[in-house]
């Protein structure tokens, strides 16, 4: 069944005409009509731009020169402005804001022939881990839809989990990539800070945002990464690098690779199913012929504090631009122009923007400024050079990538710090700009997904890729499907 | 009781680049509104600055003109504030490491030399317009303007005068045309300056509190807003009142200053490095390559001509005040071989300073639309130094070219101004003006000198002007001796 498969054997099946993209696209866009009230993943579904798409790949699939994405339909985080489409960020403030533009990884994704399959929902302007601030509600996990899919990218996550859609998008500040991939047991990568232009991508913290491919499996990630990556004119941060052939690389041999196990990433806080879980995946690198060796990242128990005065700060500015003034939601009356900035911001931002704008206004201002945002900027550049110490002894980084497997719906809603704990381990990445991504090693007790963490040092994502590649050749945790029963 | 004033002086100048500082967006005056606002003037969601390279040539331009410190590393910081004509809520400006410190900027005041100090000068983009009038119960949003690359010049408080602080700004405007940075349009807005004015007690040494007038786009404006606030400031004092730190604008039809806002109600701007732009960074070839683009300066032209051309302080002066007076002068000079270099280079600045000038100013012109091109001014000191035309001759001369004849020679030819320098010739007028002049004769002999004065006069007129009144006056002499 079409649906079941892999981004490449798609590519492959579309390439030998076993159908066409239109059909393959209208089976997607089906299955997601028929599951998202359920699942709640997509904000916006738009056949008719989608199947113009599948329709023009076709044309290419017949007569052009197509790429491995040619006529397949990706789902995209509504966090990317695609031309004429809704994009919301996953808040009221942009309900019925319809781009103008491409982001600049749509362009690519349009050049190489993919599809928009729609925009996935997500935690309002990407401030959640949960899917649960999202102002079109939140999205349901589909290993058990009591409970979130994480976030800030939770619905690109359990669409794929859910076979809604092949691949997607997602973008990750601290963890909103990596931390709903493995709360809905897919694979999800996060580049190295600069790999993937932020053209487009609606800002949350501008120095920690990087977008990054969402899929079943590493091999898919390697396609989708490399329409992603490239140098852009238009991102000042956008970095110049020779262009890798991810889809290749998986293919190499980890015999060898040095696995650093930091000791602070396995503390009493994780669950026990977890730990044993991560224990498993690393037995079996060890049977790949990788070989482990402990690491000190000491300075990571500050991380998520520091990124909670620099992410909130960044926002604070990044979200001043959303006034109301030129387009947007603007409320209905208000007295003057101060009152129209202040009741539309209190319309249109929900409870968790607000809190972090304000986070963010008072970390910055005068006579805070140095104990909070220069302090934890310090602490920061601490945080990056535990991990080049750590890098001289081995490859890679492992860890699990999340404390807890997928917790209900409401259960940390009322408790920002719990909720902000649950990125306790992805956020050192962000922080250090470094790679890292997340794949399924095994479920829990309650058969949910349990997701390990891979970090690479700067430009190791064809390194980290063959790793995870390697280790879904050895197992089958990634294609394991969600019961029939909830999907 | 004796009052001094102080000033310092805030100039925002507008960047003459093609395009806007972040964003590829044209920098065109007067298009439609919003014309020239692209998707990231509207700062729409998910936009990135990125840094325009000309701009940052034009702010080393002028830190090398000034001979400042270059920062080979600066930083673009966030300036955030609510305002419906900045639409991203904040500003991109510099606050830690301006591109530019220190420099100084050195001009005459009542023919004293004065050197000012600068503090810094930074980059930033400018915010749009709101326009109150065409729109019922609403306002509207012009974002044409917004993203227009600025240099924030900062001036040490070290102006004691009205006069001064006039003065400086006028070197600066002058400077940052000569050196190509800004086309020095004030009525566009292109050249604006705050000043911060305080006084105090001749001989105090601490300085008064301070208020910033805001915004005055010209010279006479800023002249008259600095005097009107010093009074206002010492009268406060005088009556016991206090000076509170302010904000405050010049009402050019009153003529008087109103507060705008008090410290109190200022902004926390909460400014932090803008995560979006990399630090700056300026290797050493970049500063090479712009040094080596910039024109010769005013004060290095003003000291090779007052030593290789021997020309006085204030004649050198207003040679060198605009680059369009000192090109045309340098034009006019290149017509002339060396031997006559130095005579011709004080002509050309007598003809520069007095009849250009003048001529100029009543039709609003600069040295770069004078339609008395420098190779016809050039012919017109030929003729001079040759003797064929003297000075009063020249003069109408320079009349028929301004009104638009273009030769000299055939102006000379047709009106028949050619000198009458034949002794004989003019021997012949003497004693025609002796017959005729018996008393003035007599007072000359009497030892009244001024009676001779009168007789070149006489001969003068019988000629038209064209007899050499040196000639003259010799043949005058002898005679009557």
């Amino acid at each position: 069944m079409m649906l079941d498969k892999t981004v490449k054997e798609l590519g492959d099946a579309l390439r030998l005409k076993d159908f066409s993209s239109v059909e393959l696209t209208q089976a997607f866009l089906d299955r997601s009509k028929s599951l998202n009230c359920e699942i709640n993943a997509f904000i916006t579904i738009d056949e008719e731009q989608s199947l113009a798409q599948a329709r023009a790949a076709d044309e290419t699939l017949s007569k052009g020169k197509p790429t491995a994405l040619t006529g397949i339909p990706i789902a995209h985080k509504d966090i990317w402005c695609a031309k004429n489409w809704i994009t919301t960020c996953g808040s009221r403030m942009l309900e019925n804001f319809r781009s103008p533009y491409d982001a600049h990884i749509i362009k690519r994704f349009n050049e190489y022939g993919a599809v928009i399959q729609g925009k996935t929902n997500m935690d309002e302007f990407a401030m959640g881990s949960s899917n649960e601030t999202s102002w079109f509600g939140a999205v349901k996990n589909p290993w058990d839809l009591n409970r979130v899919p994480g976030g800030s990218s939770g619905g690109s996550a359990a669409a794929v989990a859910a076979g809604m859609t092949p691949a997607s998008t997602g973008t990750d500040t601290g963890g909103s990539i990596r931390q709903p991939a493995a709360l809905c047991g897919i694979s999800g990568l996060k580049p190295t800070y600069g790999l993937v232009s932020r053209y487009g991508m609606i800002a949350f913290a501008s120095s920690l945002d990087q977008g990054g491919p969402m899929a079943k499996s590493a091999e898919d990630l390697a396609i989708l990464l490399e329409a992603m990556v490239g140098f852009d004119v238009k991102d000042s941060t956008s970095l110049q690098n020779k262009p890798v052939d991810y889809a290749s690389a998986i293919n190499e041999s980890i015999s060898g690779l040095k696995i650093g196990i930091p000791k602070e990433y396995f503390s009493d806080h994780i669950a026990p199913d977890i730990q044993k879980g991560i224990e498993q995946a690393l037995q079996e690198y060890q049977r790949l012929g990788a070989i482990l060796v402990d690491v000190d990242l000491p300075t990571s128990p500050l991380s998520v504090a520091a990124y909670y005065v620099i992410a909130p700060a960044e926002a604070s500015s990044n979200l001043s631009r959303f006034d109301g003034v030129r387009y947007g939601y603007r409320a209905p009356e208000y007295d003057n122009l101060n009152d129209m900035y202040a009741k539309t911001r209190a319309q249109g931002f929900g409870a968790e923007v607000k809190r972090r704008i304000l986070i963010g206004t008072y970390v910055l201002s005068h006579g805070y400024y140095d104990a909070y945002y220069i302090k934890a900027q310090k602490v920061r550049r601490l945080i990056s050079q535990d991990f080049m110490r750590a890098f001289q002894a081995c490859d890679l980084i492992m860890s699990p990538t999340t404390p807890s497997t997928a917790f209900k719906l409401g259960e940390k809603a009322s408790d920002p710090v719990q909720m902000y704990l649950s990125d306790t381990f992805t956020i050192a990445a962000n922080l250090a700009g470094l790679p890292a991504m997340s794949i399924p090693c095994g479920f829990d007790q309650m058969n949910l997904p349990i997701g390990l963490q891979l970090i690479g040092n700067y430009f190791d994502e064809a390194k980290m890729l063959a790793a995870a590649h390697q280790y879904q050749r050895a197992t089958d945790w990634h294609l394991k499907k969600p019961p029939s029963t909830t999907v | 009781m004796e009052w001094e004033t102080v000033i310092g002086i805030e100039t925002h100048v507008q960047l003459s680049t093609q395009s806007k500082i972040f964003s590829g967006a044209s920098t065109g005056f007067g298009a439609a509104p919003n014309a020239h606002a692209c998707e990231v003037d509207l700062a729409l969601p998910g936009v990135l600055p990125v840094l325009n390279k000309e701009a940052v040539d034009k702010a080393l331009r002028f830190g090398i003109a000034t001979q400042a410190t270059i920062n080979q590393r600066s930083i673009f910081a966030r300036k955030n504030y609510f305002y419906p004509d900045l639409p991203k809520g904040y500003q991109i400006s510099q606050l830690e490491i301006p591109i530019v410190e220190g420099g100084s900027l050195t001009f005459r005041v009542d023919g004293i030399e004065k050197t000012i100090n600068l503090t810094r000068a930074h980059l930033e983009e400018d915010a749009g317009k709101s326009l109150h009038e065409d729109f019922l119960n609403m306002s509207g949003i012009d974002l044409n303007r917004a993203g227009t690359p600025l240099l924030e010049i900062v001036s040490e408080p070290e102006m004691r005068s009205s006069t001064e602080a006039v003065e400086y700004a006028k070197t600066l405007h002058a400077l940052v045309r000569w050196i190509g940075i800004c086309d020095g349009n004030m009525q566009e807005g292109n050249f604006r300056c705050d000043a911060n004015v305080s006084v105090r007690r001749k001989g105090d040494n601490a300085l008064g509190t301070r208020r910033e007038i805001k915004n005055l786009n010209s010279f006479r404006f800023l002249q008259q807003a600095i005097e009107y606030e010093a009074r206002w400031q010492i009268e406060q004092i005088e009556d016991g009142l206090p000076i509170v730190q302010a904000t405050i604008l010049f009402d050019s039809d009153s003529g008087e200053t109103r507060l705008m806002r008090t410290k109190e109600d200022a902004h926390d701007y909460r400014y932090f490095p803008d995560p979006d732009l990399l630090p700056l960074v300026i290797d050493d070839d970049w500063l090479v390559t712009v040094r080596s683009s910039l024109p010769e300066l005013p004060k290095s032209k003003a000291k090779r001509y007052q030593s290789e051309l021997e020309l006085n302080g204030p004649d050198v002066a207003s040679l060198v005040s605009t680059l369009e007076a000192a090109t045309y002068f340098e034009s006019t000079l290149a017509e002339f071989d060396k031997k006559t270099t130095t005579a011709a280079a004080k002509l050309i600045a007598n003809w520069m300073n007095g009849e250009i000038a003048a001529s100029l100013n009543r039709t609003q012109k600069d040295f770069s639309e004078c339609p008395v091109s420098p190779l016809m001014l050039s012919k017109l000191i030929t003729r001079t130094l040759d003797h064929t035309l003297s000075t009063k001759l020249a003069r109408l001369v320079f009349e028929e070219l301004w009104a638009g004849a273009v030769s000299v020679d055939a102006i000379i030819k047709e009106q028949g101004f050619t000198q009458i320098s034949d002794s004989v010739e003019i021997e012949s007028y003497v004693d025609q003006v002796i017959a005729q002049n018996p008393q003035q004769v007599e007072d000359f002999r009497a030892g009244k000198n001024k009676a001779l004065n009168s007789l070149v006069g006489q001969v003068m007129k019988l000629t038209k002007g064209k007899a050499d009144p040196t000639q003259v006056n010799e043949i005058l002499k002898a005679k009557l001796a």
